[in-house]
């Protein structure tokens, strides 16, 4: 059996291990958009214009409120449709091109991360001690200065717990993006058991893979807390 | 065609689709909710190497996705067919409704022993010595005394789970399975009518809503006996 998974033309290893980087490659490329997403939206929902709040809770609450694997459709189909009708007023003889499924799953996954990460951000700067703001104003720091130095150093340490959940549950949606027929892990997963015909082995196997990253992914964080937390004192122990 | 127009000709459809989804969540939670508890005794008192199957389950269920685990079941279990052909369970597992049910009713649990296990803990022990001090036995005590407080602290918790079991019940669709989310892409396929999609995201939501409208009613019915307007502060 474990010459099914050895390199090269005989087993699929290599196959399953391109999938392993595509799917990582969608997680880490997802990551910055969900974090850019998350912070617009956590700032815009803790605006002091009412338009701008009804903007950040709406996008939270509809986000969250839907299946991811309809959003992907809907982003996949959406802005494919969109792209195609665009390009027929342009140039009516053009080809329908087709919407890049890695695009697709980077904008369906970063706007579900960014809808969650919206709320892990705004409670982490609910959680800010307002003493040390007003401690910063009396020391002569600029608005500027108190956000850099003081907010945000302590919005990561308080934000980090709940965005690492995050990650790990978009480093396991990732596996959505083989519907839309992206050569992810779980799609090389799907070609090895159509000629193989072994579904449990290699289902086994890729679930191995997920199950192996998360848990990487859950040691590096906890060594991200610790060192975030670095500077804090502890009662008692 | 106009969204509404194709909301006319398709609601039966959505309507079929939005109950199939109804009955795999409801019947996935409930499953989960029976198994849960025992689960999570086992998990604040069973001894740490007892533990350790539970534990690996629970870490396995929560580290890979659902869609694998759905593959795993409905697909894995076509290399076992002989054997499963001979127990009398294949008639079973080629029903996708029955594996995707399957997996979410084993992943749920997963999600709930957690979540009731933090409840247990979350248990004042001042409660559960003056319920030995009256002299209640333990299996009194855990029904008239533990679970009771460990559910009202689980409660908006669990019902956060069946959400998410919810959203990801959309994925059953894969397996082929006509749910809220099957229906609106075999629509779509038909159609091409993107409109379809927006109509399936205002359902989910007032999924959603109308759930969580009967979960803050069963929980204030819950906590019945607390006075109103001392949330956190116990007198």
């Amino acid at each position: 059996m474990s010459d099914l998974f050895t390199y090269g033309d005989a087993g699929w290893g290599d196959e399953i291990l391109r999938g392993l980087a595509v799917t990582v490659q969608l997680a880490l490329s997802t990551l910055p958009l969900g974090l850019l997403i998350g912070f617009v939206i956590a700032f815009a929902a803790m605006s002091h214009r009412p338009a701008l709040r009804f903007v950040g809770f709406g996008y939270t609450t509809l986000m969250r409120g839907l299946p991811e694997i309809l959003t992907l459709f809907v982003v996949y189909n959406g802005v494919g449709l969109l792209l195609n009708s665009a390009l027929r007023r342009i140039s009516p003889e053009a080809a329908p091109v087709d919407f890049s499924p890695f695009a697709a799953g980077v904008i369906a996954l970063g706007m579900v991360f960014g809808a969650f990460a919206a709320e892990v951000i705004r409670g982490a700067f609910n959680a800010l001690d307002r003493g040390q703001v007003e401690a910063g104003l009396a020391v002569g720091m600029r608005k500027s200065q108190i956000f850099w130095r003081i907010k945000l150093p302590q919005v990561w340490r308080f934000a980090l717990p709940g965005l690492g959940n995050l990650w790990i549950n978009m480093l396991k949606d990732t596996a959505l993006v083989s519907i839309i027929a992206l050569d992810d892990l779980m799609r090389a997963t799907k070609v090895a058991v159509g000629v193989t015909k072994q579904p449990f082995t290699f289902y086994l196997v890729a679930c191995l893979i997920y199950w192996a990253l998360c848990l990487v992914s859950e040691f590096i964080l906890a060594r991200m807390e610790r060192r975030a937390n670095r500077g804090v004192r502890r009662a008692g122990a | 065609m106009n969204p509404f127009e194709i909301f006319a000709e398709y609601w039966p459809r959505l309507l079929d689709g939005t109950l199939m989804t109804i009955k795999l969540t409801g019947l996935g939670a409930l499953i989960a909710a029976l198994v849960s508890p025992w689960l999570a005794l086992w998990r604040v008192h069973g001894s740490t190497l007892s533990q350790l199957p539970l534990r690996l389950y629970i870490s396995f269920i929560r580290g890979t996705p659902i869609l694998a685990q759905l593959f795993l079941v409905f697909y894995g279990s076509g290399q076992f067919r002989p054997l499963l052909t001979e127990w009398g369970l294949w008639n079973f597992f080629r029903d996708p409704f029955n594996c995707a049910l399957l997996v979410f009713a084993v992943n749920s649990t997963a999600y709930q022993t957690e979540i009731l296990r933090g409840g247990i803990q979350g248990v004042a022990s001042g409660e559960i010595e003056a319920a030995k001090a009256v002299g209640m036995g333990r299996l009194l005590t855990l029904r008239r005394v533990v679970f009771p407080h460990a559910y009202r602290i689980a409660w908006p918790a669990i019902g956060n789970e069946v959400i998410l079991l919810m959203k990801a019940s959309a994925l059953a669709s894969v397996v082929t399975v006509f749910d809220l989310m099957g229906r609106t892409r075999q629509i779509f396929s038909r159609t091409f009518d993107f409109s379809v999609y927006l109509w399936a995201a205002v359902i989910y939501l007032c999924i959603t809503a109308a759930f969580v409208l009967l979960w803050r009613l069963a929980e204030r019915r819950l906590s019945r006996h607390v006075p109103i307007h001392t949330t956190g502060a116990k007198p």
